[in-house]
């Protein structure tokens, strides 16, 4: 019996992976994947070693003693704790982020508003995001950490640079997260905008009840994201003066010509975002896996 | 009181350059039920919508109970709590619970206490034969009972009129039937309602009256036996002939 060219293939085609890539299959994956970061951490702390400068770096940023004074702050030195400084820069982000929260929603509501009443807020809102997305942090920093100062102003004029920060720091941040707040309002599908006034539910109502608590689940993930910034973004604040982490480790770095410090403050602010980048991570996961399973 | 309804007067509404009425005008009495046909872009969704004011008119007039809907005076959102309007994609809202789908509007639109629309919330949901699903979020269920309780969902209003938008256009085949039952139960309860429908054997049963309507032109309108068995115009009777 003879068959034609589009007959299926005689012979039995093989399953298996290449002889040569069998090292990564099955248990021997875990074993190669263990020796491959030893490998790649042995050849990072190797550098610092091999390197011309090595000992000079080590000795200048990785020094355990004098991470160690910069860490718990020596008043006989006049030097500031880097570890009593985060708390400055775990409360600015706390009071911002609740700020931003609801500045960041005001904007983005009045933003998306219809009535002829808040046209020039409207106008006003859209003008902020533009502008705050727009000019650098640090400028932001200085404009408000010097210039509100300068006013005279009294109250205004008399708060501490930490304080000047987290104004900044909001303003910024406020122009972000309402465009967060504007795209997870936007992802909301028009039926249920449809359905919930066709309810007879008012504009603000379908809001609150229905197109809200629908867009909190995709804006979160984002929100979190620039919340970890924000986190970072903190330490800018010590241009202005505030004796927060990075401040304390650079008032270390000139008087003790060691930059020790300011890996104590890094290994500080990982320890606060690197919690909160792996909830955000797990959380988009998690919702991916939802809305997988909601296609079906 | 003249028993009127919805009274559409000659209606046009234009997307840009595209005239999607054109001088429509329709009178929907109380206990009625009429059902509007014609192919898709036949302009049937967009006069529903204009009805609730989902859409704005571009020219003619649409009362309600007598009051005139260009009037400035008029709200918007007691117009629409007076009217149902069902989706063809059902609309439900998925962050909420079948019940409180349904409570969503009598407790946040219309300000009743809770408690007093549970029990009537319930029991629409008994009329269905979902009670044992109220508590669960609606993706669980399937197309044909999501699209029952947006039918209840909006009959918890006690509206004077229903609007239902190509309801079963979006269901698996064997889920048309338990939808289109829900609606002749309602019809034959005495529901107004106003209908765009691709089930010709459907509208033949519960219509009073049969709107055809093309390219935004009311074509012909009369009884189901005038339209189904003896069309006036060329057109109807092509329509017909492909549904």
């Amino acid at each position: 019996m003879s068959h034609d060219a589009s007959a299926n293939a005689l012979e039995t085609p093989t399953l298996f992976v290449p002889r040569r890539k069998q090292l990564f299959t099955g248990r021997r994956a875990i074993t190669a994947s263990v020796f491959s970061s030893l490998l790649i951490l042995g050849a990072i702390v190797a550098i610092f070693y091999v390197a011309p400068g090595g000992s000079s770096v080590r000795y200048f940023f990785f020094n355990p003693q004098q991470m160690w004074e910069s860490f718990t702050g020596n008043p006989a030195k006049g030097l500031s704790s880097v570890g009593t400084g985060i708390f400055t820069n775990i409360w600015m982000f706390c009071v911002c982020e609740v700020l931003v929260l609801i500045f960041g929603l005001l904007i983005a509501w009045v933003r998306m508003s219809t009535s002829a009443v808040l046209f020039p807020f409207r106008v006003l809102s859209t003008m902020y995001t533009d502008l705050f997305r727009g000019i650098p942090i640090l400028l932001v920093i200085f404009m408000v950490g010097f210039g509100l100062p300068a006013l005279g102003l009294g109250f205004v004029s008399s708060q501490s640079p930490a304080v000047y920060g987290c104004i900044s720091l909001t303003i910024t941040y406020s122009a972000y997260v309402a465009e967060v707040f504007r795209a997870g309002i936007n992802s909301v599908p028009n039926g249920q905008l449809l359905a919930a006034r066709s309810l007879g539910l008012s504009s603000s109502a379908t809001m609150k009840r229905v197109i809200l608590p629908q867009a909190v689940r995709t804006v979160i993930p984002p929100l979190l994201n620039d919340f970890i910034s924000m986190q970072k973004d903190t330490a800018l604040v010590s241009t202005l003066g505030a004796i927060e982490a990075t401040r304390a480790a650079q008032i270390y770095a000139s008087t003790e010509f060691n930059f020790s410090g300011y890996v104590v403050a890094s290994i500080l602010f990982l320890l606060l975002t690197i919690p909160m980048t792996r909830f955000t991570d797990r959380l988009i996961a998690k919702d991916r896996v939802k809305r997988l399973a909601a296609t079906r | 009181m003249s028993d009127v309804v919805l009274d559409l007067k000659s209606i046009t509404k234009r997307f840009e350059e595209n005239e999607v009425l054109r001088g429509v005008s329709l009178q929907l009495h109380r206990h009625e039920v009429v059902c509007l046909i014609g192919a898709s872009g036949s302009g049937k969704s967009t006069l529903l919508r204009c009805a609730n004011m989902l859409e704005t008119i571009d020219g003619g007039d649409i009362s309600l109970f007598g009051q005139s809907l260009s009037d400035p005076r008029i709200d918007p959102d007691l117009v629409r709590r007076n009217i149902g309007m069902v989706f063809q994609s059902y609309n439900l809202f998925p962050h909420l619970s079948v019940l409180e789908n349904i409570l969503l509007g009598p407790v946040f639109a219309l300000k009743r206490k809770r408690s007093d629309v549970v029990d009537e919330a319930m029991s629409l949901l008994a009329r269905i034969g979902l009670s044992e699903r109220a508590n669960e979020f609606p993706d669980r269920l399937s197309g044909g009972q999501q699209q029952r309780v947006a039918i209840v969902r909006s009959l918890a209003m006690q509206p004077a009129l229903l609007l239902l938008d190509e309801v079963t256009s979006a269901l698996d085949p064997t889920l048309i039937g338990e939808v289109l039952d829900l609606l002749r139960d309602l019809a034959h309860s005495g529901t107004t309602m106003l209908i765009a429908t691709h089930e010709m054997g459907f509208a033949k049963d519960v219509a009073n009256q049969v709107v055809y309507l093309d390219k935004g032109v009311l074509v012909e309108q009369g009884t189901p036996e005038q339209i189904f068995s003896n069309p006036q115009h060329e057109a109807t009777r092509k329509f017909l002939e492909r549904a």
